[in-house]
C-alpha cells in the first residue's frame, strides 16, 4: 500500500542559500531530484523518510564545465544531459555508456547523477564510473563546502559521509588517462536493474570498479595491483573474488555474480589492450 | 473472403482506448462513494489470534467474515475459498478484513495489526498430502509399446510461475440499489461474478446485477478473481449504504491474484531406431496453491495436451494437482497446457538428440494426421495441420540450413511444433449451455453476449460475423456492454471460445434474423413487425461425445495447430539469451480479422518470451518477494525480435466460417522453442525461466560442445540448479547431469 501523501512534508526552496538553511533548522530532510528512486518507496509504502526537500529549482546545481583540468558537473543534471554533453562523451565516454544504461529515456530524462550517488544503491550504474575515475563529491552546508573522493563516499550498506545538513552540489572527475570501458548486466534490454555492473580504465596502473557485488560500489584495489604488478588475467580474475563480496537476492545469486565479474574483467582487458 | 469476415476491419475499442476517452473501473465514481482497502495475513498458514484497529474509527466502514449474510465462499469449481478468513489463514495475503473510508488518505493511514498462532506451511507441492484432482488418460498396452521400443527416453521438467501483468490491476465498484448491489468492474466473465455474489449475499439473482467496465487486459487473470474483488466492494457497499470503489494497485494485484500454476512434468517415452514413438508415459504435477480455484480444469487441459501433437497408440498420463499454502493459482492463457507442451516439447528435442536425428524429422515422423486418434481417442478431423505448421515453418526459416550454419557459434535455432484445443474441454461446452441474442435495429443489429472485450477484439469479430452473416455493414452492428441486466449467459470469455463457440451461435442468431427479414430492410421490419430478439443456445457438433469417468471421447471441438521456430543468440560473457528471430505459423481455421489474429500470435509470442526468459516469481516463506515492475523483469518492446508470422487457414466445419480459436495457442509453443534452441548451443537445459544464471548452472549436453569466452572453466562451480538462491521454494531437485536420464539402454531403463 503506497505511502499516504498527508503524511509527508514538501520544502520547497527557491535558493541553494535557503535550502542549506532548511537543512540545518528544519532537517532532517531528504533531498528530492528526480524522484525516481523516491517514488518506488513512496508508492510500495516502503520509504521510511517522511520530510523531503525540492532541489529542483536550484539552478546552482546545474551544468556540466570544466574547471581546473577537472569536469565539474552540477549534482542535478540527468542523464540525458550527461548523454548529450559533447564534454562528456569525448572526455568520460565510460559515463555517457553509463547513463544511457539506465532505465530507459523517461527516467534517464529524469533522474540525476547527484541522485544516483545520494540514493546509496549499490546497484547505481554511474557509481564505478566515478570510482574508477577517481571522482570527488562536492558537499555544501551553510557554513562550508567540502570535496570528499569518491572512493571514501560511501562507510557501508547505504551508508554514506553526507551529514544530514549537507547537500551534494556537485561532482569533480578529473582528466582520465587511458582507454575507458563500461559494462551493464541486467538480463533486459531497458528498465534493468543492474546484477553486475564494471567501469574500467586501462592505463599504467589500471582503475576497477564494480557495482551490485558488494554493500557499495567497490574499486578492485587488490585486482588493480595484481594487474598493474604484471598478473595474467587469469590470475587477476583469482584476486577479483577477493575484491568482491556478492550476494543471492531477488535478481540474481552470488555465483552468477562472480563468474560474471570475472568474465567482464577478462571482457574489459582483452577490449581495451594497447 | 467474404464481405465483411476475413477483412482487417478497425476495432471498434480502438480510437477510444488510444485517445484516452475509454473509462477504466478507476476513472468511475458516484457521489457520497467509499474507497475500500483489503488488510490480509502475513503468514502462509495459521490461525488468526488477534485483531488490532490501531485508529480512529470515524468515518469507516469495517467488515468482516461475520457481516457476510450469505455463503463464506467465492463460489465457483469447489467452493472451498473464503471471501474473508474466519479465523485461519492458509496463505500470505489471503483477505481478513476491509477498511472503508471516503477519504483514500484516512484509508491508507489506518493501521492494523494481525497477530497469529503460525501453522506449519506446505510450500513444496511435492510434499503436500492433498490433491484438489487427478487425471487419468490410458490408452492401448503400455508395456506392449515399451516392448516394442528400441531405447527407452526420460526427462523431468519444469516451469515456474507467470503473472498475467495486465496494464490495468484489478478494481471494481459496487452500488447498493434496488434491494441488491450492482457490480461494475474490470473482467472477463461477468455470470461467474454474479453467480459468486448470489451466493455470498443470500440474494435473489435478480437482485445482483453485474456490468463490465473496460477491461485493461486480462490473460485469464480476471477469470475467477474479479468475483472475490467484486464481493469485498459488495461486502462494504451493503453495510454502509453508500457506493464503494476497490481498486488494487499493482504490488498488490502481484502479491494477491492468481497466477500460473509452477510444474513438474515426468515423461518416459519408447522409441524405435528411426525415431517413431512406440510408447509414451507422462507424470503431470502442478502446484494448486492454497485453495482449488479453477485447478481441477487447469490440470484437465494440462493433461489433455502432454503427449504433444503426437501419434502414439499406448498412452498413460497422470495428473495430479496440489494444495499448498502459496497464493492460489488460477487461470492463465494456455491453462495447463503451456507447461505440459513445454515438457513434450523439450522431451522430443532429447529424443532427437539422443537417436542423432533431424528434429523435424522426428516430428514429421510421429505428428497428428488427419483420422489418426489422440490419447483419449478422438478421432483428427481433415483440418488436422500438424505436418503443414511444421513444414511452413520449417521451410520458411530456413530452420535446416541455419541449424547447420550456427553451429560452433553463439546462435542457436530450436522449434516446437504444438496444438490447442478451442473451447471448453470434454462436456463443458454442454453444460454450460450458453445463449447469444441479436436484437434488430434500424440500421442493422445489436449484439447481446455477455462475452467481453479484453483487448482481444470480442466486440469487433463478434460484429463482423454478424454483418457478414445478416449481409449489413461492419457499421451496422453494435455490441451492447457484457451486463447481466442486458445480455444472456453466453458463458465465460475464456478457453479461445469467444469466437468459435460465442460467434457461431451469433452466426446462427444472424441467419435466422436474415430469414426472418425476407426482403424487408430493418427499419421497415420494425415498423411493420415491431422488436425482434433472436436467440441462440448451444448445441454440440454431431459425434462430439466425451465420458469424464474414464477420460474418453473428444475432449474439444477443435484443434489449432502451430509451430515456432526461434533463433537466439547468447552472450559468452553473461550466458543472456537474446532471441533474434522467430517464424510461427499458426493454422487457425479461419482468420476472420487477419490483423486481429496476428496480433494475437505476436502478443503470445511476446508473452511467451518473457515466460521462457525473463520472468520468474521470487516465493520466500510463501509471499511474492519481487512483486514490483523493478524486479519482477517482463519483456519491452526492445525485447522482442523480429516474428514472422504465416497465417494458415483449414476450416472448422462447425465454427462460424471456418474459425478455431485463437487467443491462448501462441503462448503454448515459445518456452521449448526457446530452450530447444538453447539446447542447440549444447546446454542441457529442461526448465524455465531460462536466467543466464539457470544457462550458466546448466549442464551440457554430451557430444555438442559449447563455445565459452574462451578463459575458465564457465559455471562449473558445482552449483546444481536445486541449490541456488534463485529457487521457488518448491523444493526442486538438483539436476543430476553425471546421471545422463537420456537415451537409457533398453534394458537398464526397465530394471528401475
Amino acid at each position: 500500500m503506497r505511502t499516504a501523501l498527508s503524511a509527508l512534508t514538501l520544502l520547497r526552496p527557491l535558493s541553494l542559500r535557503d535550502a542549506l538553511r532548511m537543512m540545518r533548522d528544519d532537517g532532517p530532510l531528504t533531498p528530492l531530484a528526480g524522484c525516481t528512486d523516491v517514488y518506488v518507496g513512496l508508492n510500495l509504502g516502503t520509504a521510511s523518510d517522511r520530510r523531503f526537500i525540492d532541489l529542483a529549482r536550484l539552478e546552482a546545481l546545474r551544468g556540466i564545465a570544466v574547471r581546473g583540468g577537472a569536469i565539474r558537473i552540477g549534482a542535478l543534471t540527468t542523464y540525458s544531459e550527461l548523454l548529450r554533453s559533447p564534454l562528456v562523451r569525448r572526455r568520460l565516454p565510460m559515463l555517457a555508456s553509463a547513463a544511457g544504461a539506465i532505465g530507459a529515456v523517461q527516467i534517464q530524462n529524469r533522474g540525476t547523477i547527484g541522485g544516483n550517488i545520494a540514493n546509496m544503491s549499490p546497484a547505481g550504474d554511474t557509481l564505478p564510473v566515478l570510482a574508477a575515475a577517481d571522482a570527488r563529491v562536492e558537499l555544501r552546508s551553510v557554513d562550508r563546502v567540502r570535496t570528499v573522493p569518491f572512493a571514501l563516499y560511501y562507510t557501508g550498506y547505504r551508508r554514506s559521509v553526507r551529514r544530514t545538513d549537507e547537500i551534494i552540489t556537485a561532482i569533480e572527475v578529473p582528466p582520465v588517462e587511458g582507454a575507458q570501458w563500461f559494462r551493464k548486466v541486467g538480463t533486459h534490454a531497458a528498465q534493468s536493474i543492474s546484477k553486475v555492473v564494471m567501469a574500467g580504465v586501462r592505463a599504467e596502473r589500471p582503475r576497477i570498479a564494480f557495482g551490485s557485488v558488494a554493500p557499495t560500489v567497490v574499486r578492485a584495489r587488490r585486482t588493480e595491483d595484481a594487474l598493474a604488478a604484471g598478473a595474467t588475467i587469469a590470475e587477476a580474475r583469482e584476486v577479483l573474488q577477493l575484491d568482491i563480496s556478492p550476494i543471492d537476492d531477488i535478481r540474481s545469486t552470488a555465483a552468477y555474480r562472480r563468474e560474471v565479474a570475472a568474465r567482464l574483467l577478462t571482457q574489459f582487458w582483452s577490449s581495451t589492450a594497447p | 473472403m467474404g464481405l465483411v469476415v476475413g477483412r482487417s476491419v478497425l476495432r471498434s475499442d480502438g480510437a477510444a482506448k488510444a485517445a484516452g476517452t475509454a473509462r477504466y473501473v478507476a476513472d468511475l465514481a458516484r457521489p457520497g462513494m467509499l474507497h475500500a482497502r483489503t488488510i490480509r495475513s502475513a503468514i502462509p498458514c495459521g490461525e488468526v489470534t488477534r485483531i488490532r484497529l490501531d485508529f480512529d474509527r470515524a468515518g469507516f466502514t469495517i467488515v468482516d467474515a461475520r457481516d457476510i449474510p450469505g455463503r463464506n465462499v467465492i463460489s465457483l469449481v469447489a467452493d472451498d475459498q473464503p471471501c474473508l478468513a474466519d479465523g485461519v489463514v492458509r496463505h500470505v495475503a489471503e483477505p481478513v478484513l476491509l477498511l472503508a473510508h471516503e477519504d483514500r488518505e484516512r484509508l491508507i493511514e489506518a493501521e492494523v495489526r494481525i497477530e497469529y498462532r503460525p501453522g506449519t506451511a506446505v510450500l513444496d507441492p511435492a510434499a503436500s498430502g492433498r490433491a484438489f484432482k487427478t487425471v487419468s488418460i490410458a490408452k492401448g498396452d503400455l508395456a506392449a509399446g515399451f516392448r516394442r521400443a528400441d531405447f527407452v527416453v526420460e526427462g523431468e521438467y519444469r516451469t515456474g510461475h507467470q503473472e498475467h501483468l495486465y496494464i490495468e490491476p484489478n478494481g471494481m465498484l459496487a452500488v447498493p440499489e434496488n434491494g441488491g448491489v450492482t457490480i461494475i468492474g474490470s473482467m472477463q466473465c461477468p455470470y461467474y461474478v454474479h453467480r459468486a455474489l448470489t451466493a455470498l449475499l443470500g440474494l435473489a439473482p435478480d437482485k445482483v446485477r453485474v456490468a463490465q467496465a473496460e477491461t485493461g487486459g486480462a490473460f485469464g487473470g480476471k477469470e475467477d478473481y474479479p468475483s472475490m474483488i467484486a464481493g469485498h466492494a459488495a461486502l462494504v457497499a451493503l453495510k454502509s449504504g453508500r457506493p464503494v470503489k476497490l481498486v488494487y494497485d499493482r504490488a498488490e494485484d502481484l502479491l494477491a491474484t492468481t497466477k500460473r500454476h509452477p510444474s513438474v512434468v515426468r515423461h518416459r517415452t519408447g522409441v524405435t531406431r528411426d525415431g517413431r514413438i512406440t510408447a509414451m508415459d507422462i507424470e503431470v504435477l502442478l502446484d494448486g496453491g492454497a485453495y482449488c480455484t479453477l485447478s481441477p480444469v487447469v490440470l484437465s487441459r494440462g493433461c489433455l495436451h502432454a503427449t504433444g501433437p503426437y501419434r502414439c497408440d499406448h498412452v498413460r498420463v497422470t495428473g495430479r494437482v496440489v494444495m499448498t499454502n502459496s497464493p492460489p493459482n488460477g487461470a492463465f492463457r494456455g491453462f495447463g497446457a503451456p507447461q505440459t507442451l513445454f515438457a513434450a516439447e523439450v522431451h522430443v528435442e532429447r529424443i532427437a538428440e539422443t537417436l542423432g536425428l533431424d528434429p523435424v524429422r522426428v516430428r514429421a515422423v510421429n505428428a497428428l494426421r488427419p483420422g489418426d486418434t489422440t490419447a483419449t481417442g478422438q478421432v483428427l478431423g481433415e483440418d488436422t495441420a500438424a505436418l503443414d505448421v511444421l513444414r511452413a515453418a520449417a521451410r520458411r526459416s530456413g530452420f535446416a540450413r541455419k541449424r547447420r550454419a550456427y553451429r560452433g557459434t553463439h546462435r542457436g535455432i530450436g522449434l516446437a511444433l504444438f496444438f490447442h484445443g478451442a473451447g471448453f474441454t470434454g462436456n463443458g461446452e454442454l453444460h454450460l449451455q450458453s445463449k447469444a441474442s441479436l436484437e434488430l435495429t434500424p440500421r442493422g443489429a445489436r449484439v447481446l453476449v455477455s462475452s467481453t472485450e479484453m483487448g482481444q477484439g470480442q466486440r469487433t469479430v463478434h460484429a463482423q460475423i454478424v454483418a457478414e452473416a445478416l449481409g449489413v455493414p461492419y457499421e451496422a452492428v453494435e455490441v451492447a456492454v457484457a451486463d447481466t441486466a442486458v445480455v444472456p449467459d453466453s458463458g465465460p470469455t475464456v478457453a479461445s471460445r469467444t469466437t468459435m463457440i460465442v460467434g457461431g451461435l451469433l452466426r446462427d442468431c444472424a441467419v435466422e434474423m436474415r430469414r426472418r427479414l425476407g426482403r424487408l430492410s430493418p427499419a421497415a421490419y420494425l415498423r411493420r413487425h415491431g422488436p425482434l430478439v433472436v436467440t441462440r443456445q448451444y448445441a454440440p457438433p454431431p459425434n462430439q461425445e466425451w465420458d469424464e469417468d474414464s477420460y474418453r471421447g473428444s475432449a474439444y471441438g477443435s484443434y489449432g495447430w502451430a509451430c515456432d521456430v526461434i533463433e537466439v543468440e547468447r552472450d559468452p560473457v553473461t550466458e543472456e539469451i537474446r532471441p533474434i528471430r522467430v517464424t510461427a505459423a499458426h493454422e487457425v481455421g479461419r482468420a476472420l480479422n487477419p490483423l486481429a489474429v496476428r496480433g494475437q500470435i505476436e502478443g503470445g509470442t511476446a508473452q511467451g518470451l518473457g515466460y521462457a526468459l525473463l520472468e520468474e516469481v521470487v516465493l520466500r516463506g510463501g509471499a511474492m518477494a519481487n512483486a514490483q515492475f523493478t524486479n519482477y523483469v517482463v519483456p519491452t518492446t526492445l525485447d522482442i525480435p523480429p516474428l514472422d508470422v504465416l497465417i494458415l487457414e483449414k476450416p472448422y466445419a462447425h465454427g462460424p466460417f471456418g474459425a478455431k480459436g485463437v487467443g491462448e495457442m501462441p503462448i503454448d509453443g515459445v518456452a521449448p522453442a526457446v530452450v530447444n534452441a538453447i539446447r542447440s548451443l549444447g546446454v542441457d537445459l529442461r526448465e524455465i525461466p531460462a536466467t543466464p544464471e539457470r544457462v550458466m548452472g546448466a549442464p551440457e549436453i554430451g557430444g555438442l560442445g559449447r563455445a565459452t569466452d574462451g578463459s575458465s572453466a564457465p559455471g562449473r562451480s558445482g552449483r546444481g540448479q536445486g541449490t541456488r538462491g534463485q529457487g521457488r521454494g518448491t523444493g526442486r531437485r538438483g539436476w543430476n547431469p553425471g546421471a545422463s536420464d537420456a537415451g537409457a539402454p533398453k534394458t537398464r531403463a526397465r530394471s528401475r
